[in-house]
Protein backbone atom coordinates (compact mmCIF):
# COMPACT_ATOMS: atom_id res chain seq x y z
CA UNK A 1 0.00 0.00 0.00
CA UNK A 2 1.43 3.29 -1.43
CA UNK A 3 -0.67 5.09 0.90
CA UNK A 4 0.00 3.50 3.81
CA UNK A 5 2.34 5.99 5.51
CA UNK A 6 -0.53 8.81 5.12
CA UNK A 7 -2.73 7.25 6.91
CA UNK A 8 -0.53 6.15 9.76
CA UNK A 9 0.37 9.46 9.64
CA UNK A 10 -3.07 10.36 10.73
CA UNK A 11 -2.76 8.11 14.06
CA UNK A 12 -1.97 10.35 17.04
CA UNK A 13 -0.31 7.35 18.13
CA UNK A 14 2.06 6.60 15.14
CA UNK A 15 3.15 10.03 15.28
CA UNK A 16 3.88 10.04 18.85
CA UNK A 17 6.12 7.06 18.70
CA UNK A 18 7.63 7.87 15.28
CA UNK A 19 8.59 11.41 16.51
CA UNK A 20 9.98 10.05 19.85
CA UNK A 21 12.82 9.06 17.76
CA UNK A 22 13.33 12.18 16.30
CA UNK A 23 12.88 14.83 18.97
CA UNK A 24 16.32 13.86 20.51
CA UNK A 25 17.95 14.66 17.14
CA UNK A 26 15.87 17.80 16.10
CA UNK A 27 16.71 19.26 19.31
CA UNK A 28 20.76 18.60 19.02
CA UNK A 29 20.55 20.44 15.42
CA UNK A 30 19.12 23.29 16.47
CA UNK A 31 21.02 24.23 19.34
CA UNK A 32 23.95 23.32 17.23
CA UNK A 33 22.73 25.42 14.19
CA UNK A 34 21.64 28.34 16.80
CA UNK A 35 24.77 27.85 18.33
CA UNK A 36 26.92 28.35 15.69
CA UNK A 37 24.95 30.91 13.74
CA UNK A 38 24.69 33.18 16.82
CA UNK A 39 28.94 32.91 17.87
CA UNK A 40 29.67 33.25 14.21
CA UNK A 41 27.18 36.23 13.49
CA UNK A 42 27.28 38.05 16.51
CA UNK A 43 31.11 37.90 17.60
CA UNK A 44 33.39 37.08 13.83
CA UNK A 45 31.34 38.77 11.36
CA UNK A 46 32.27 41.69 9.97
CA UNK A 47 30.54 45.03 11.50
CA UNK A 48 27.95 46.74 8.51
CA UNK A 49 29.75 49.81 6.98
CA UNK A 50 26.27 51.92 7.78
CA UNK A 51 24.97 50.54 10.69
CA UNK A 52 28.11 49.38 12.74
CA UNK A 53 26.98 46.32 14.87
CA UNK A 54 23.09 47.34 15.41
CA UNK A 55 22.52 45.54 12.32
CA UNK A 56 23.60 41.80 14.18
CA UNK A 57 20.13 41.79 15.47
CA UNK A 58 19.32 40.40 12.21
CA UNK A 59 20.33 36.97 12.19
CA UNK A 60 17.08 36.77 15.28
CA UNK A 61 14.92 39.10 13.40
CA UNK A 62 15.15 37.94 9.88
CA UNK A 63 14.86 33.92 10.62
CA UNK A 64 11.73 34.99 13.25
CA UNK A 65 10.45 36.99 10.47
CA UNK A 66 10.47 34.29 7.80
CA UNK A 67 9.40 31.59 10.68
CA UNK A 68 6.10 33.80 11.16
CA UNK A 69 4.81 33.90 7.42
CA UNK A 70 5.76 29.97 7.11
CA UNK A 71 4.23 29.12 10.26
CA UNK A 72 1.04 30.50 9.53
CA UNK A 73 0.77 28.87 6.35
CA UNK A 74 1.56 25.50 8.42
CA UNK A 75 -0.95 25.91 10.43
CA UNK A 76 -3.21 26.81 7.83
CA UNK A 77 -2.42 24.30 5.59
CA UNK A 78 -3.03 21.20 8.43
CA UNK A 79 -5.94 23.16 9.05
CA UNK A 80 -7.43 22.51 5.41
CA UNK A 81 -5.93 19.10 5.62
CA UNK A 82 -8.32 18.70 8.97
CA UNK A 83 -11.41 20.14 7.31
CA UNK A 84 -11.10 17.55 4.12
CA UNK A 85 -9.38 14.18 5.06
CA UNK A 86 -11.17 14.95 8.71
CA UNK A 87 -8.05 14.07 10.60
CA UNK A 88 -7.42 14.13 13.96
CA UNK A 89 -3.54 14.68 14.18
CA UNK A 90 -3.88 17.51 11.45
CA UNK A 91 -5.75 19.88 13.73
CA UNK A 92 -3.72 19.27 16.88
CA UNK A 93 -0.49 20.51 14.85
CA UNK A 94 -2.87 23.30 13.40
CA UNK A 95 -3.55 24.59 17.52
CA UNK A 96 -0.22 23.49 18.40
CA UNK A 97 0.99 26.03 15.53
CA UNK A 98 -0.63 28.86 16.82
CA UNK A 99 0.69 30.07 19.91
CA UNK A 100 4.35 29.02 18.29
CA UNK A 101 3.79 31.49 15.28
CA UNK A 102 2.49 34.70 17.54
CA UNK A 103 5.13 34.54 19.50
CA UNK A 104 7.62 34.59 16.52
CA UNK A 105 5.60 37.07 15.17
CA UNK A 106 5.84 39.09 18.19
CA UNK A 107 9.85 38.27 18.58
CA UNK A 108 10.20 39.48 15.18
CA UNK A 109 8.02 42.85 15.70
CA UNK A 110 10.60 43.55 18.91
CA UNK A 111 13.26 42.70 17.20
CA UNK A 112 12.06 45.35 14.71
CA UNK A 113 11.60 47.67 16.89
CA UNK A 114 14.65 47.43 18.92
CA UNK A 115 16.50 47.66 15.64
CA UNK A 116 14.26 50.59 14.49
CA UNK A 117 16.01 52.87 17.35
CA UNK A 118 19.27 53.06 16.68
CA UNK A 119 18.85 53.03 12.43
CA UNK A 120 15.77 54.98 12.07
CA UNK A 121 15.95 57.13 15.15
CA UNK A 122 12.48 55.68 15.96
CA UNK A 123 10.84 52.55 17.85
CA UNK A 124 7.66 51.96 15.29
CA UNK A 125 6.88 53.41 11.86
CA UNK A 126 3.49 52.73 10.71
CA UNK A 127 5.49 51.29 7.74
CA UNK A 128 3.51 48.93 5.33
CA UNK A 129 6.04 45.47 6.54
CA UNK A 130 5.83 46.42 10.07
CA UNK A 131 1.93 46.87 9.96
CA UNK A 132 1.55 43.84 7.90
CA UNK A 133 3.52 41.61 10.64
CA UNK A 134 1.28 43.46 13.69
CA UNK A 135 -1.83 42.26 11.72
CA UNK A 136 0.11 39.02 11.29
CA UNK A 137 -0.28 38.78 14.79
CA UNK A 138 -3.81 39.99 15.28
CA UNK A 139 -4.93 37.10 12.95
CA UNK A 140 -2.54 34.65 15.06
CA UNK A 141 -4.31 36.15 18.37
CA UNK A 142 -7.77 35.48 16.41
CA UNK A 143 -7.06 32.15 16.02
CA UNK A 144 -6.26 31.59 19.38
CA UNK A 145 -8.95 33.95 20.95
CA UNK A 146 -11.33 31.66 18.64
CA UNK A 147 -10.27 28.32 20.10
CA UNK A 148 -10.91 29.29 23.41
CA UNK A 149 -13.99 30.04 22.78
CA UNK A 150 -15.64 26.90 21.78
CA UNK A 151 -16.18 24.41 24.70
CA UNK A 152 -15.96 21.19 22.23
CA UNK A 153 -12.83 20.79 21.36
CA UNK A 154 -13.98 19.04 17.71
CA UNK A 155 -15.60 22.16 17.11
CA UNK A 156 -12.94 24.47 18.21
CA UNK A 157 -11.10 22.75 15.84
CA UNK A 158 -13.05 23.62 12.57
CA UNK A 159 -13.55 26.60 13.61
CA UNK A 160 -9.79 27.58 13.95
CA UNK A 161 -9.11 25.64 10.67
CA UNK A 162 -11.88 27.99 8.43
CA UNK A 163 -10.53 30.91 10.81
CA UNK A 164 -7.10 29.99 9.70
CA UNK A 165 -8.06 29.43 6.28
CA UNK A 166 -9.87 32.80 5.36
CA UNK A 167 -7.43 34.45 6.80
CA UNK A 168 -4.58 33.18 4.22
CA UNK A 169 -6.35 35.34 1.44
CA UNK A 170 -5.38 38.12 3.67
CA UNK A 171 -1.37 37.46 4.22
CA UNK A 172 -0.33 38.01 0.05
CA UNK A 173 -2.41 40.65 0.09
CA UNK A 174 -0.64 42.12 2.90
CA UNK A 175 2.43 41.51 1.67
CA UNK A 176 2.20 43.28 -1.80
CA UNK A 177 1.00 45.87 0.35
CA UNK A 178 4.34 47.21 0.62
CA UNK A 179 4.45 48.02 -3.02
CA UNK A 180 1.11 49.59 -2.64
CA UNK A 181 0.53 51.22 0.43
CA UNK A 182 2.16 54.40 1.38
CA UNK A 183 5.49 53.40 -0.93
CA UNK A 184 6.98 56.50 0.08
CA UNK A 185 7.95 55.38 3.60
CA UNK A 186 9.02 52.20 2.41
CA UNK A 187 12.54 51.94 3.94
CA UNK A 188 14.62 49.75 1.51
CA UNK A 189 16.56 47.82 4.38
CA UNK A 190 14.34 46.22 6.20
CA UNK A 191 14.86 42.64 4.82
CA UNK A 192 17.38 41.13 2.85
CA UNK A 193 15.60 38.73 1.31
CA UNK A 194 18.08 38.83 -1.90
CA UNK A 195 21.07 36.80 -1.87
CA UNK A 196 23.06 39.32 -3.73
CA UNK A 197 22.83 42.47 -1.63
CA UNK A 198 24.22 40.77 1.30
CA UNK A 199 27.88 39.79 2.04
CA UNK A 200 28.70 36.18 2.13
CA UNK A 201 30.92 36.77 5.50
CA UNK A 202 27.61 38.23 7.03
CA UNK A 203 24.94 36.06 5.18
CA UNK A 204 26.28 32.20 5.65
CA UNK A 205 25.71 33.18 9.42
CA UNK A 206 22.54 34.29 8.58
CA UNK A 207 21.90 31.29 6.60
CA UNK A 208 22.61 28.92 9.87
CA UNK A 209 20.60 30.57 11.89
CA UNK A 210 17.57 30.62 9.34
CA UNK A 211 18.28 26.82 9.17
CA UNK A 212 18.61 26.90 12.90
CA UNK A 213 15.04 28.57 13.55
CA UNK A 214 13.33 25.91 10.78
CA UNK A 215 14.57 22.75 12.98
CA UNK A 216 14.06 24.61 16.48
CA UNK A 217 10.45 25.50 14.71
CA UNK A 218 9.67 21.71 13.82
CA UNK A 219 11.40 20.50 17.06
CA UNK A 220 8.43 23.32 18.85
CA UNK A 221 5.68 22.27 16.91
CA UNK A 222 6.41 18.52 17.49
CA UNK A 223 6.78 18.80 21.12
CA UNK A 224 3.60 21.03 21.45
CA UNK A 225 1.90 18.56 19.11
CA UNK A 226 2.66 15.64 21.41
CA UNK A 227 1.74 17.66 24.45
CA UNK A 228 -1.86 18.26 23.11
CA UNK A 229 -2.04 14.39 21.53
CA UNK A 230 -1.67 13.14 25.53
CA UNK A 231 -4.14 15.42 26.79
CA UNK A 232 -6.50 14.58 23.97
CA UNK A 233 -5.90 10.93 24.02
CA UNK A 234 -5.33 10.48 27.77
CA UNK A 235 -8.43 8.08 28.22
CA UNK A 236 -6.57 5.52 25.43
CA UNK A 237 -5.07 2.65 26.31
CA UNK A 238 -1.92 3.17 24.82
CA UNK A 239 -1.39 6.91 26.74
CA UNK A 240 -2.72 4.80 29.62
CA UNK A 241 0.46 2.28 29.55
CA UNK A 242 3.15 5.13 28.36
CA UNK A 243 2.13 7.05 31.47
CA UNK A 244 2.60 3.92 33.43
CA UNK A 245 5.69 2.49 31.56
CA UNK A 246 7.42 6.57 32.36
CA UNK A 247 6.85 8.01 35.12
CA UNK A 248 3.93 7.32 38.29
CA UNK A 249 4.30 10.55 39.04
CA UNK A 250 2.63 11.47 35.94
CA UNK A 251 0.12 9.17 35.57
CA UNK A 252 -1.31 10.14 39.23
CA UNK A 253 -1.85 13.03 38.04
CA UNK A 254 -3.81 12.42 34.23
CA UNK A 255 -5.86 8.95 36.66
CA UNK B 1 -40.51 39.14 18.73
CA UNK B 2 -42.88 37.51 16.75
CA UNK B 3 -41.68 38.04 13.45
CA UNK B 4 -38.34 35.42 13.01
CA UNK B 5 -41.07 32.94 13.73
CA UNK B 6 -43.87 33.98 10.92
CA UNK B 7 -40.93 34.28 8.48
CA UNK B 8 -39.48 30.67 9.33
CA UNK B 9 -42.79 29.16 9.19
CA UNK B 10 -43.55 31.20 5.97
CA UNK B 11 -40.59 30.39 4.12
CA UNK B 12 -39.86 26.95 5.11
CA UNK B 13 -42.64 25.24 3.01
CA UNK B 14 -41.71 27.65 -0.39
CA UNK B 15 -38.08 26.79 0.47
CA UNK B 16 -38.57 23.85 -1.46
CA UNK B 17 -40.40 24.66 -4.24
CA UNK B 18 -38.28 27.97 -5.49
CA UNK B 19 -34.49 28.95 -5.34
CA UNK B 20 -33.43 30.00 -2.33
CA UNK B 21 -32.44 33.62 -3.00
CA UNK B 22 -35.08 35.38 -3.83
CA UNK B 23 -37.99 34.13 -1.46
CA UNK B 24 -35.59 35.00 1.40
CA UNK B 25 -34.06 38.33 0.48
CA UNK B 26 -37.71 39.53 0.07
CA UNK B 27 -38.23 38.71 3.80
CA UNK B 28 -35.13 39.66 5.16
CA UNK B 29 -35.37 43.13 3.82
CA UNK B 30 -39.53 43.13 4.91
CA UNK B 31 -37.97 42.33 8.29
CA UNK B 32 -35.05 44.79 8.21
CA UNK B 33 -37.63 47.55 7.27
CA UNK B 34 -39.98 46.33 9.86
CA UNK B 35 -37.32 47.16 12.62
CA UNK B 36 -36.28 50.89 11.91
CA UNK B 37 -33.79 51.42 14.82
CA UNK B 38 -31.41 48.61 13.57
CA UNK B 39 -30.98 50.53 10.56
CA UNK B 40 -31.29 53.88 12.08
CA UNK B 41 -28.17 52.78 14.97
CA UNK B 42 -25.52 52.68 12.92
CA UNK B 43 -25.83 55.45 10.81
CA UNK B 44 -26.12 57.64 14.25
CA UNK B 45 -23.25 55.76 15.18
CA UNK B 46 -21.65 56.89 12.30
CA UNK B 47 -22.43 60.69 12.83
CA UNK B 48 -21.85 60.54 16.40
CA UNK B 49 -18.35 58.80 16.19
CA UNK B 50 -17.60 61.58 13.19
CA UNK B 51 -18.91 64.31 15.27
CA UNK B 52 -16.79 63.79 17.82
CA UNK B 53 -13.41 63.82 15.85
CA UNK B 54 -13.46 67.74 15.94
CA UNK B 55 -13.84 67.69 19.55
CA UNK B 56 -11.06 65.69 19.51
CA UNK B 57 -8.62 66.98 17.35
CA UNK B 58 -9.83 70.74 16.92
CA UNK B 59 -11.10 71.99 14.56
CA UNK B 60 -9.53 73.74 12.17
CA UNK B 61 -10.28 73.13 8.85
CA UNK B 62 -7.32 71.94 7.38
CA UNK B 63 -6.63 69.29 9.52
CA UNK B 64 -9.93 67.67 9.50
CA UNK B 65 -9.53 67.78 5.75
CA UNK B 66 -6.48 66.03 6.02
CA UNK B 67 -7.85 63.53 8.71
CA UNK B 68 -11.43 63.22 6.32
CA UNK B 69 -10.79 60.19 4.23
CA UNK B 70 -9.24 57.91 6.93
CA UNK B 71 -11.99 58.79 9.94
CA UNK B 72 -14.39 58.38 7.35
CA UNK B 73 -13.87 54.68 5.84
CA UNK B 74 -12.77 53.71 9.91
CA UNK B 75 -15.21 55.06 11.39
CA UNK B 76 -17.82 52.93 8.34
CA UNK B 77 -15.74 49.96 8.98
CA UNK B 78 -16.27 50.36 12.92
CA UNK B 79 -20.26 50.79 12.19
CA UNK B 80 -20.42 47.73 9.54
CA UNK B 81 -18.79 45.88 12.16
CA UNK B 82 -21.16 46.57 15.14
CA UNK B 83 -24.04 45.90 13.53
CA UNK B 84 -22.51 42.67 12.07
CA UNK B 85 -22.75 40.70 15.32
CA UNK B 86 -27.02 40.34 14.99
CA UNK B 87 -26.66 39.19 11.26
CA UNK B 88 -27.51 35.38 12.44
CA UNK B 89 -27.90 35.63 16.18
CA UNK B 90 -31.93 36.04 16.05
CA UNK B 91 -32.07 33.18 13.41
CA UNK B 92 -29.56 30.94 15.13
CA UNK B 93 -31.63 31.27 18.74
CA UNK B 94 -35.11 30.58 17.31
CA UNK B 95 -34.15 27.84 15.46
CA UNK B 96 -34.38 29.14 11.77
CA UNK B 97 -30.61 29.07 10.97
CA UNK B 98 -31.05 25.17 11.65
CA UNK B 99 -33.80 24.66 9.47
CA UNK B 100 -32.22 26.90 6.44
CA UNK B 101 -29.15 24.39 7.25
CA UNK B 102 -31.33 22.09 6.51
CA UNK B 103 -33.12 23.00 3.36
CA UNK B 104 -32.28 21.45 -0.07
CA UNK B 105 -30.98 24.68 -1.55
CA UNK B 106 -27.44 25.53 -0.77
CA UNK B 107 -26.81 27.54 2.28
CA UNK B 108 -24.60 29.67 0.40
CA UNK B 109 -27.87 32.02 -1.37
CA UNK B 110 -29.25 31.79 1.79
CA UNK B 111 -25.93 33.50 3.56
CA UNK B 112 -25.96 35.53 0.43
CA UNK B 113 -29.30 37.00 0.63
CA UNK B 114 -28.97 38.01 4.40
CA UNK B 115 -25.48 39.91 3.26
CA UNK B 116 -27.40 41.66 0.68
CA UNK B 117 -29.70 42.83 3.08
CA UNK B 118 -27.36 43.71 5.47
CA UNK B 119 -25.56 45.87 3.33
CA UNK B 120 -28.56 47.51 1.90
CA UNK B 121 -29.87 48.69 5.15
CA UNK B 122 -25.91 49.54 6.20
CA UNK B 123 -23.48 50.24 3.95
CA UNK B 124 -25.69 51.33 1.16
CA UNK B 125 -26.70 54.08 3.44
CA UNK B 126 -23.48 55.14 5.06
CA UNK B 127 -22.41 55.70 1.31
CA UNK B 128 -25.27 57.88 0.64
CA UNK B 129 -24.34 59.69 3.70
CA UNK B 130 -20.86 60.19 3.81
CA UNK B 131 -21.00 63.21 0.69
CA UNK B 132 -22.73 65.21 3.84
CA UNK B 133 -19.95 64.22 6.74
CA UNK B 134 -17.17 64.56 4.28
CA UNK B 135 -18.42 68.21 3.88
CA UNK B 136 -18.70 68.35 7.65
CA UNK B 137 -15.45 67.70 7.59
CA UNK B 138 -14.19 69.86 5.28
CA UNK B 139 -13.34 66.78 2.65
CA UNK B 140 -11.72 68.68 -0.61
CA UNK B 141 -14.59 68.97 -3.21
CA UNK B 142 -11.99 65.95 -5.06
CA UNK B 143 -12.83 63.85 -2.64
CA UNK B 144 -16.54 63.08 -2.83
CA UNK B 145 -17.09 60.99 -5.63
CA UNK B 146 -13.80 58.75 -4.64
CA UNK B 147 -15.48 58.50 -1.23
CA UNK B 148 -19.54 57.89 -2.48
CA UNK B 149 -17.97 55.31 -4.44
CA UNK B 150 -15.19 53.43 -2.48
CA UNK B 151 -17.75 53.23 0.30
CA UNK B 152 -20.46 51.70 -1.96
CA UNK B 153 -18.05 48.93 -2.92
CA UNK B 154 -15.56 48.82 -0.11
CA UNK B 155 -19.14 48.29 2.98
CA UNK B 156 -20.59 45.60 0.72
CA UNK B 157 -16.85 43.50 1.22
CA UNK B 158 -17.03 44.46 4.67
CA UNK B 159 -20.06 42.63 4.80
CA UNK B 160 -19.58 39.81 3.47
CA UNK B 161 -15.77 39.53 5.18
CA UNK B 162 -18.18 39.98 8.62
CA UNK B 163 -20.84 37.65 7.79
CA UNK B 164 -17.99 34.82 8.09
CA UNK B 165 -16.72 35.83 11.30
CA UNK B 166 -20.33 36.50 12.30
CA UNK B 167 -21.23 32.97 11.54
CA UNK B 168 -17.82 31.95 13.30
CA UNK B 169 -19.73 33.69 16.22
CA UNK B 170 -22.91 32.89 16.51
CA UNK B 171 -23.06 29.98 18.53
CA UNK B 172 -20.76 31.64 21.46
CA UNK B 173 -22.43 33.97 24.27
CA UNK B 174 -20.58 37.60 24.93
CA UNK B 175 -19.51 37.25 20.71
CA UNK B 176 -18.85 41.01 20.09
CA UNK B 177 -15.14 41.25 21.23
CA UNK B 178 -14.30 38.33 19.66
CA UNK B 179 -15.96 39.09 16.44
CA UNK B 180 -14.46 42.25 16.13
CA UNK B 181 -10.74 40.78 17.26
CA UNK B 182 -11.30 37.86 14.43
CA UNK B 183 -12.81 40.08 11.31
CA UNK B 184 -10.82 43.35 12.18
CA UNK B 185 -7.15 41.79 10.07
CA UNK B 186 -10.01 40.84 7.31
CA UNK B 187 -10.83 44.27 7.10
CA UNK B 188 -7.47 45.41 6.30
CA UNK B 189 -7.12 45.57 2.37
CA UNK B 190 -10.77 46.79 2.20
CA UNK B 191 -9.82 49.67 4.33
CA UNK B 192 -6.59 50.19 2.30
CA UNK B 193 -7.82 50.46 -1.10
CA UNK B 194 -11.04 52.53 0.00
CA UNK B 195 -8.95 55.17 1.90
CA UNK B 196 -6.12 55.21 -0.99
CA UNK B 197 -8.95 55.89 -3.47
CA UNK B 198 -9.87 58.93 -1.29
CA UNK B 199 -6.10 59.93 -0.96
CA UNK B 200 -5.57 60.04 -4.31
CA UNK B 201 -8.42 61.70 -5.33
CA UNK B 202 -7.85 64.40 -2.55
CA UNK B 203 -3.87 64.44 -4.14
CA UNK B 204 -5.55 64.76 -7.49
CA UNK B 205 -4.03 61.29 -9.27
CA UNK B 206 -6.50 59.28 -11.06
CA UNK B 207 -8.74 56.80 -8.45
CA UNK B 208 -9.39 53.98 -11.12
CA UNK B 209 -7.15 51.40 -10.17
CA UNK B 210 -8.22 51.33 -6.63
CA UNK B 211 -11.23 51.62 -7.58
CA UNK B 212 -11.07 48.50 -9.49
CA UNK B 213 -9.30 46.66 -7.14
CA UNK B 214 -11.98 46.99 -4.40
CA UNK B 215 -14.51 45.54 -6.77
CA UNK B 216 -12.53 42.64 -7.62
CA UNK B 217 -12.44 42.43 -3.63
CA UNK B 218 -16.02 42.47 -3.84
CA UNK B 219 -15.86 39.91 -6.68
CA UNK B 220 -13.99 36.97 -4.77
CA UNK B 221 -15.57 38.17 -1.76
CA UNK B 222 -18.99 37.42 -3.41
CA UNK B 223 -17.67 34.05 -4.18
CA UNK B 224 -15.91 32.87 -1.02
CA UNK B 225 -17.23 34.70 1.88
CA UNK B 226 -20.80 33.29 1.34
CA UNK B 227 -19.08 29.65 1.00
CA UNK B 228 -17.28 30.04 3.98
CA UNK B 229 -19.68 31.53 5.96
CA UNK B 230 -21.85 28.77 4.93
CA UNK B 231 -19.48 26.25 6.21
CA UNK B 232 -18.71 28.30 9.45
CA UNK B 233 -22.64 28.18 10.47
CA UNK B 234 -22.39 24.31 9.46
CA UNK B 235 -19.78 23.84 12.00
CA UNK B 236 -21.58 26.78 14.63
CA UNK B 237 -24.73 24.56 14.75
CA UNK B 238 -22.68 21.61 15.69
CA UNK B 239 -21.64 23.52 18.80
Amino acid sequence: MAWQWFHRLGSPRWFYQKTSVWMPWLALASVLLIGVGSVWGLGFAPEDAKQGNSYRIIYIHVPAAFLALAGYYIMAISGAIGLIWKMKLSFVVMRAAAPIGAVLTFIALFTGAVWGKPTWGTYWVWDARITSMLILLFLYIGVIALARAFSREQVADKACALLALVGTVNIPIIYKSVDWWFTLHQPATIKLTEKSSIDPSMFYPLLIMIIGFYCFYAWTLIAHTREKILQREWRTNWVQQLMQGESITTESKEG
Amino acid sequence: MSSPETTAQSFAPAARTVPGFAPLFRSELLLALRRRADIANPLLFFVTVLALLPIGVGPEPELLARLAPGMIWVVALLATLLSQESLFRADFEDGSLEQLALTPQPLYFAVLAKVSVHWLVTGLPLALLSPLLGMMLNLPDDGYLSLFLSLLLGTASLSLIGAVGAALTVALRRAGLLLALIVMPLYVPVLIFGTGAVQAAVDGYAYGPQLAILAALLAAGTALAPLAAAGAIRISLDN
